[in-house]
């Protein structure tokens, strides 16, 4: 005999009603990923060989710098959904669940940040 | 033949390889000497093979991605349609690695010459 109500037991249990907001997210930043990447394989391309000095001139160009910043946020973004989906679909045994599906969270955050700031701080310099 | 698994497979070797992309970005903004010592880490073989890896990654899950937006709006799902689609994206994401690194390739030979 258990405490918990019938009800109880079964709360939680069906979907979340948040599947098509993650799958939205992950076509909206498909499509942003697509020009994005484009524009990035194409300048890498049109750079030549990746000198510090061939790289730091076309950072200087606010479009470049501000496209770079996005792509960062857009990939990073678009890779945690993807990853999301991959451990919801393979990982069954639920706490590790949890866990890796926070993990994913942290490391993406973590990524993002990393990429912001390096973008930032090759476009304005060190302060000291 | 099912090649879905392949656009999973690829998208998570994209999010390892994006490790390596803030580590690029990491290195140009620790200044010339931090973005030297990367340059030795691209130039090492093990890398150089992973680099062409993650560009087969990328332009397949990119091919196959618009192929799945397309799949999204209804269309082009039809048996036969999706098959030619699937031998499409993915003997064009071959040729297009393919191109890539001769662009690279005729790049560098440019500025070396």
């Amino acid at each position: 005999m258990s405490l918990r109500s019938p009800l109880g037991r079964v709360l939680g249990l069906g979907t979340a009603k948040e599947g098509v907001e993650h799958w939205w997210k992950q076509r909206v930043s498909a499509v942003g990923l697509v020009l994005l990447t484009l524009w990035f394989v194409l300048s890498l391309l049109s750079m030549g060989p990746s000198h510090y000095d061939t790289i730091q001139s076309w950072l200087e160009r606010p479009a470049n710098a501000a496209l770079l910043a996005l792509l960062v946020i857009t990939l990073t973004y678009h890779s945690q959904l993807g990853v999301q989906v991959v451990i919801e679909d393979y990982v069954s045994h639920k706490p590790m669940k949890v866990a890796s599906l926070i993990a994913n969270q942290f490391v993406h955050i973590v990524l993002a940040a990393l990429g912001l700031f390096a973008v930032l701080r090759a476009v304005f310099g060190s302060v000291a | 033949m099912t090649l879905s698994i392949l656009h999973r497979i690829t998208g998570l070797a994209l999010s390892i390889g994006l490790l390596l992309f803030v580590y690029w970005l990491l290195a140009i903004a620790g200044g010339r000497e931090s973005y030297e010592r990367a340059l030795v880490v691209f130039a090492h073989p093990i890398t150089r093979i992973a680099l062409v890896g993650f560009s087969f990654a990328f332009f397949y899950h990119l091919l196959n991605g618009v192929r799945h937006l397309v799949w999204d709006t209804g269309r082009g799902l039809e048996r036969k349609e999706a098959r030619l689609s699937g031998w499409i994206t993915f003997l064009s994401s071959v040729v297009v690695t393919v191109l890539f690194w001769l662009v690279v390739a005729s790049r560098i030979g440019e500025h070396v010459a």
